[in-house]
């Protein structure tokens, strides 16, 4: 039989060297030799892609992370170049950023705050992530964007919706290149008077949290703006799946417009159970019934089927768009992966360019510096049209595209129809305007 | 009026699903003493199997259409289901549109054989083990249940239609002298409150008028007598657990047009149908068929537009309310028999 040596001294010996042995980088660092958090050797550069890989936006989250790995390959100088061949500006030249190859950690947000804000810390401090990147959720973007602030790395947000992100939760570390609620009701607005007149009157059924708020007022904001009246506007809980409850009395009310502020799984289920209680075949005082979706994608489109054809909605992007980003963008990814990219995919695979453009301008990786290089960055050439990125908070300006579902869809990814792209001074607003009210960029920092 | 008539129409089907899965849980209870969270696992795996089956279905080759192109530039592939070539377009198609009804036959043996699996796989062991163990290791079961269907089907709903037939709705109003379009109600959800009382009945008379059906209810009385009596009652209780998974799975596969199958369908589905076995009186088949028809239609009122007006998320616990109300008036629910659950 063999003798251990373990004592309860001796353990407790060992546990506190090997704790100051652990610790000692931190205290060293944190004194003299880098000037920011996780301030990348010579040879490579960590970016830390934080998205949903569980729950209920793992969808999404996956075409995010096909996004970023074939980013990764871009910048390295793989595959086809993608957008870098269109991107206006020309500073990335495929060999990595500043001369790093760039490699890259994933994190699961699993589309929960707490969950993101774990993953997305141990990304910095235990892979030495010098950015983050991602999401699904306008939850998680806030969440994760406020620790990146405090850390000292820069938050290039995925796809987030909400007003909040670039509005009362801006931060300086913190960059959105996804659209907004308010462009969202901005750009329907015009083509739902056209298509449907300034008499109508709506009830609103909205997602119950962040997003969902911002959503309502926004679309509630620009259609009563033109005419429209508002007959009821009810929450519904994020987590419910059967909306016949909620959908039986829209009729009775009298409405003859129902806005789905709902996402995902939530709209797929709303909008079935709506065509399935005859909405859409349904007259109201001699108008037809209509339904309105304001944040659509593809991947949602997909679920609700047949439902979704001839409703009006608005998009990010759409892989259908015949500018030469788009299209070296969907040969690139349509070529590695079988089939076209989501918007989600888009802004994740634009922003991860972004970034290293900035670092590559900036000629440093210092957060601070990034951040004015992308400060009233203007660009072209990444499937958006010209774009601003604006310095007052942060928030790209844009074309933003009007959709509708096809009524004759020639594959399983023709689902939507471009009905106007809305030009960006039409979705422009100012930084004070009220629904982004209150909170502060801030400045920026470099942590470390 | 007629904003009622909707809403208790509306809590049908709600109701006829609660009151399927009461209806299991109680079987599974009151044979084998178990109380199973993996119940709720039962009914979503159902409901896959309506999609698994409408994928069978669909399974195709690819023909290249030089005509078309793809989102590429590159000639179209479209996919042609083999159904078609063997049965022609119409019927192919016409076998495909009826795959949720198909789905039944495909269910129920898949569902005993899971149910089965299930209860001498795992549950049989605990059976002489505390309920808060049962309630683990099922709930465990149901976590790991969720997660398998997570992986191979994606976290998205995935839609799966009812018949091109049954897709409508029609004007229940106009039928009872209202307004046209005033109640407006969908096929599908009345076929699948027919379709939940039919196997209600059936369940009941199963247990009613068949010898194994009253081996069975002698079983649930006095279990050691009947084993006494040189009966082998703990395979007939197998058998029960397999025909609950049964119920459980074909309240899913009906229910996939109604709400469109993701994997935690179940468990939004799992704790309510407590509340109903709770209210219903534990033990009981038809306080569980009661309780959930009445509790699914308590539901749909308090969904209603002015209800949530005055207060603002009523319909969210209006369940749990009164099933406090409930209890504290009848301890044993409505229709609970005395005894049980008590010693």
């Amino acid at each position: 039989m063999s003798k251990s040596n373990f004592t309860r001294r001796g353990v407790m010996k060992s546990g506190a060297l090997a704790g100051a042995g652990l610790a000692l980088p931190t205290i060293f660092t944190g004194a003299s030799a880098n000037a920011f958090t996780n301030e990348p050797g010579s040879g490579s550069v960590t970016l830390g892609f934080n998205v949903p890989q569980s729950g209920p936006y793992a969808d999404e989250g996956a075409d995010e992370l096909r996004a970023y790995e074939l980013a990764v390959e871009h910048l390295n100088g793989g595959g086809d170049g993608g957008m870098l061949n269109t991107f206006s500006s020309k500073a990335l030249d495929g060999t990595g950023i500043l001369g790093r190859k760039v490699e890259y950690v994933t994190g699961d947000t699993q589309t929960k705050s707490d969950a993101a804000r774990a993953s997305a810390k141990s990304m910095i401090e235990k892979d030495g992530a010098i950015m983050i990147t991602g999401g699904s959720s306008s939850g998680v973007a806030v969440a994760v964007q406020a620790l990146c602030q405090e850390a000292g790395v820069i938050f290039m947000a995925g796809l987030t919706h909400s007003n909040d992100t670039t509005g009362k939760d801006k931060k300086a570390n913190g960059f959105r290149h996804f659209f907004n609620s308010y462009m969202s009701g901005a750009a329907l607005a015009p083509v739902l008077k056209n298509a449907y007149g300034t008499d109508r009157r709506a009830y609103h059924l909205t997602a119950d949290y962040n997003w969902g708020y911002t959503t309502e007022e926004a679309v509630r904001s620009s259609t009563e703006a033109m005419g429209w009246e508002t007959v009821a506007a009810v929450k519904t809980p994020l987590t419910q799946q059967d909306f016949s409850s909620y959908i039986a009395p829209v009729l009775q009310s009298g409405a003859d417009t129902l806005v789905l502020n709902h996402y995902g799984g939530n709209m797929v289920n709303s909008l079935t159970n709506a065509v399935q209680f005859g909405l859409r075949d349904a007259q109201v005082d001699g108008k037809d019934f209509q339904i309105i979706v304001p944040l659509y994608s593809r991947l949602m489109a997909k679920g609700a089927g047949e439902n979704v054809k001839g409703i009006f909605g608005s998009t990010n992007w759409h892989w259908s768009l015949q500018d030469e980003g788009s299209k070296a963008f969907v040969k690139s990814f349509g070529t590695k992966y079988g089939f076209p990219p989501s918007q989600a995919a888009h802004t994740t695979y634009v922003q991860a360019l972004l970034y290293a453009d900035a670092v590559q301008r900036a000629g440093s990786f210092a957060p601070c510096a990034v951040v004015e290089a992308l400060e009233g960055f203007e660009f072209d050439g990444m499937g958006n049209g010209p774009t601003l990125y604006r310095a007052e908070d942060h928030q790209c300006f844009k074309d933003v595209l009007v959709v509708k579902g096809k009524e004759n869809p020639e594959s399983e990814f023709d689902l939507l129809e471009i009905v106007e792209v809305t030009p960006a001074a039409q979705v422009t607003y100012d930084p004070g305007h009220p629904q982004f009210a209150g909170g502060s960029l801030g400045s920026c920092n470099n942590g470390a | 009026m007629d904003a009622i008539i909707l809403q208790i129409l509306n809590g049908l089907d709600k109701g006829s699903a609660y009151a399927l899965i009461a209806l299991g849980l109680t079987l599974i209870f009151g044979t084998l003493g178990v109380v199973n969270f993996a119940h709720g696992a039962l009914f979503m795996i159902g409901a896959f199997c309506a999609v698994t089956l409408s994928r069978l279905l669909s399974i195709s080759h690819e023909v290249i259409d030089e005509t078309r192109t793809d989102f590429l530039g590159n000639p179209l592939k479209v996919d042609v289901p083999y159904l078609y070539d063997i049965f022609g377009e119409t019927t192919g198609a016409a076998i495909i549109d009826w795959a949720v009804p198909l789905s039944i036959l495909f269910t129920i043996p898949v569902m005993i054989l899971v149910g089965v699996v299930m209860e001498r796989g795992l549950i049989k062991h605990f059976y002489k083990r505390p309920h808060a163990d049962q309630i683990l290791v099922t709930f465990g079961l149901a976590i790991v249940l969720q997660e398998v269907i997570k992986y191979y089907y994606g976290a998205n709903p995935i839609p799966t239609p009812a018949p091109e037939a049954f897709t409508g709705s029609f004007d229940f109003g106009a039928l009872i002298g209202f307004e046209p379009n005033t109640i407006i109600y969908p096929y599908w959800r009345l076929v699948y409150f027919a379709f939940a009382a039919v196997i209600i009945a059936a369940v009941f008379a199963f247990l009613q008028f068949t010898t194994f059906g009253m081996v069975v209810r002698a079983g649930m009385a006095d279990r050691e007598t009947v084993g006494l009596l040189g009966i082998d009652i703990d395979r007939r209780f197998t058998i029960m657990f397999g025909l609950a998974a049964a119920v459980a799975g074909l309240a899913g596969v009906m229910y996939t047009p109604i709400v469109s199958p993701n994997y935690h369908m179940g468990m939004d589905f799992l704790v309510l149908s407590f509340v109903v076995v709770v209210v219903g009186g534990m033990g009981s088949l038809s306080g569980a068929v009661l309780a959930g028809f009445l509790l699914g239609i308590l539901e749909s009122f308090a969904s209603m537009a002015w209800v949530l007006d005055t207060i603002p998320g009523l319909n969210q616990i209006v369940i749990y309310l009164v099933a406090i109300i409930i209890l504290l008036v009848r301890p044993r629910g409505l229709l609970g028999r005395k005894g049980v659950m008590e010693d």
